[in-house]
């Protein structure tokens, strides 16, 4: 695989193109493969260690370096933001391993990894979408042996999720499940979105290609283009995609999931939109006189 | 069958015999060069309770978890006469069919109630999960039930939000009969219900469970070694030594007038008070 090497030293001299040798990332492809040719199944694969910590998204890393060709550009999201520590880190990692273009905008970007948010704005076509995924299995809590997870999945036999639905109605009186909220994929499998706020879940039905990766879980799952992806509720108490009841601080958007942030120690507080390149978008567009 | 052609009865009756709910033929277990159970027949008609005793070791419980599917046996056949499609041989269904048979017209009742519950989900959780199991989605109507079902085996409706940790033994083991019998099963295996509980407790859970079975004219399979069970629970009884039945017939019968040797022994190891 001489031929593939980056001969740049400033762009990871020794290194394959995007840190994972080419065999790696050919069997992260047949994973990623089979993940979208039965989508929400979870396909195993064998997981490398990555130069990061269990947790900090080495599962994303692993999808997006398998996907990334050198004329993409890339995207990283920590909780909707592209400043903070992990996005900052991913997006320079890959820009040095892989030497790729690297933007904030979400409708620049060709690859997108993100932890824990779907961008506000709507995805189109050709978009890569790649979440950080911690636990994949979305009855682990549930039933803890994994034989019998795969089981139930295999013998579609979800009734346990409502059963967490049940306690949760029971105890709070509505479902108080806020993130990571379960779907069910397709009409088939029930899978687990990922920590994202159960704002996001309708954003789950796109034109963009989903990829989930959870690094030591070792699963990766998908949902390709256009797939039907329903939340889990109950007929009397019907899933609601909820958020902070304000509008952004900043922008003003009543639209978008907003971050809750303590101001002072005498109870100030205000909420602004947790995707940033949504929330400078909009203020960008006001200040040259452009509707809010 | 022929009849008697002289004094004009038909071979056949007008009305056809009912069918027996269970049939079990030949069944055998073993474990390695040892013998968990082994050439093991009977059948179990609507609405009948049959005890099976015998001492520690004899295959009773082999037995049950062979026919309820937790166990693969090694030999013969188990017939389970299913509401839509008749007789079956329930070895012989596939997995998922097995594991529908097993939430909906089957009910496990363990001797441990925590084997058999749910710990950490609350008293209705436990109650509705077969109902969400068989694609009940409403929430009030699930709890409706689960309320009526507690109601049912003497549980306060207002430990319904409580998880099972925080019932007594007792209680506990009403809640798993409530879980197991809410989707109206018709067939019962029951491994030592009331295993473990003191006396008076005990003739409660008996009470009960003999009030449903009349009630809802279940089948049951006790599986038990206490005498005093069965007395009070069963019509028939097998008795098991070694793996194999050595006696059986109705439970008065054999408890009164036990032939076989060891069911002597058993009858009259029971201590008087």
């Amino acid at each position: 695989m001489r031929d593939l090497q980056d001969d740049d030293a400033r762009s990871g001299a020794g290194y394959n193109f995007a840190y994972l040798d080419e065999q790696t990332k050919r069997m992260i492809r047949r994973a990623l493969l089979k993940a979208v040719a039965i989508p929400g199944y979870q396909v195993p694969f064998a997981s490398r260690e990555m130069p990061m910590p269990y947790g900090w998204g080495t599962g994303g890393v692993q999808v997006t370096a398998a996907c990334l060709t050198p004329d993409d550009t890339l995207k990283v999201i920590d909780q909707g933001a592209d400043d903070t520590t992990n996005a900052v880190s991913i997006r320079r990692f890959f820009a040095r391993m892989a030497g790729v273009a690297t933007t904030e905008r979400t409708t620049e970007a060709t690859v997108i990894q993100t932890r824990h948010r779907v961008p506000e704005t709507p995805l189109r076509d050709g978009q890569i979408l790649v979440y950080q995924v911690p636990i994949p299995e979305p009855l682990r809590f549930l039933e803890p042996r994994e034989t019998e997870t795969r089981r139930m999945h295999a013998l579609e036999e979800y009734g346990l999720m409502h059963v967490k639905l049940y306690e949760d109605i029971a105890r709070h009186g509505h479902i108080a499940t806020s993130y990571a909220y379960p779907v069910k994929v397709e009409g088939r499998y029930v899978m687990d979105p990922s920590p994202i706020p159960k704002f996001d879940n309708p954003k789950l039905e796109t034109a963009a290609l989903q990829l989930f990766g959870a690094g030591r879980e070792q699963r990766i799952y998908a949902i390709p283009p256009h797939t039907r992806v329903v939340s889990l509720d109950f007929e009397d108490h019907p899933f609601e995609a909820t958020k902070a009841d304000a509008a952004c601080a900043l922008c003003g958007a009543t639209d978008s999931y907003l971050d809750e942030v303590v101001t002072d120690d005498t109870g100030g507080r205000m909420f602004v939109c947790s995707d940033t390149d949504y929330c400078a978008t909009r203020r960008e567009a006001s200040e040259t006189g452009d509707s809010a | 069958m022929t009849g008697h052609p002289d004094i004009g009865i038909p071979a056949d009756t007008a009305v056809p015999a009912p069918a027996p709910l269970l049939s079990v033929r030949g069944l055998g277990r073993r474990y390695g060069t040892r013998i968990g159970c082994t050439d093991v027949g009977f059948d179990l008609w609507p609405g009948e309770v049959m005890g099976i005793v015998g001492e520690s070791g004899s295959g009773k419980s082999t037995l049950l978890n062979c026919l309820a599917g937790h166990l693969v046996p090694d030999a013969g056949e188990v017939i389970f006469d299913t509401r839509d499609r008749g007789p079956v041989d329930v070895l012989r269904l596939s997995e998922p069919e097995r594991r529908m048979l097993g939430r909906t017209d089957w009910a496990f009742v363990h001797q441990n109630p925590r084997d058999g519950l749910r710990m950490g989900v609350s008293a209705g959780g436990n109650v509705g999960e077969r109902l969400m199991a068989v694609g009940a989605r409403h929430y009030g109507r699930i709890r409706e039930t689960a309320s009526d079902w507690l109601g049912r085996v003497e549980i306060a409706a207002d430990r319904i939000d409580d998880r099972p940790r925080a019932f007594s033994g007792g209680m506990q083991q009403r809640l798993q009969i409530a879980r197991n019998l809410v989707t109206g099963p018709r067939l019962v295996f029951m491994d030592e219900p009331t295993g473990g509980l003191d006396v008076s407790v005990q003739a409660r859970l008996l009470d009960l469970l003999r009030g449903l079975v009349r009630e809802m004219g279940l089948s049951a399979l006790v599986v038990t070694h206490d005498l005093a069970v069965v007395r009070l629970l069963a019509d028939r009884l097998m008795v098991m030594k070694d793996g194999r039945v050595v006696e059986a017939g109705l439970t008065d019968q054999v408890l009164d007038d036990p032939q076989h040797g060891y069911t002597q022994l058993l009858v009259s190891s029971v201590l008087q008070v």
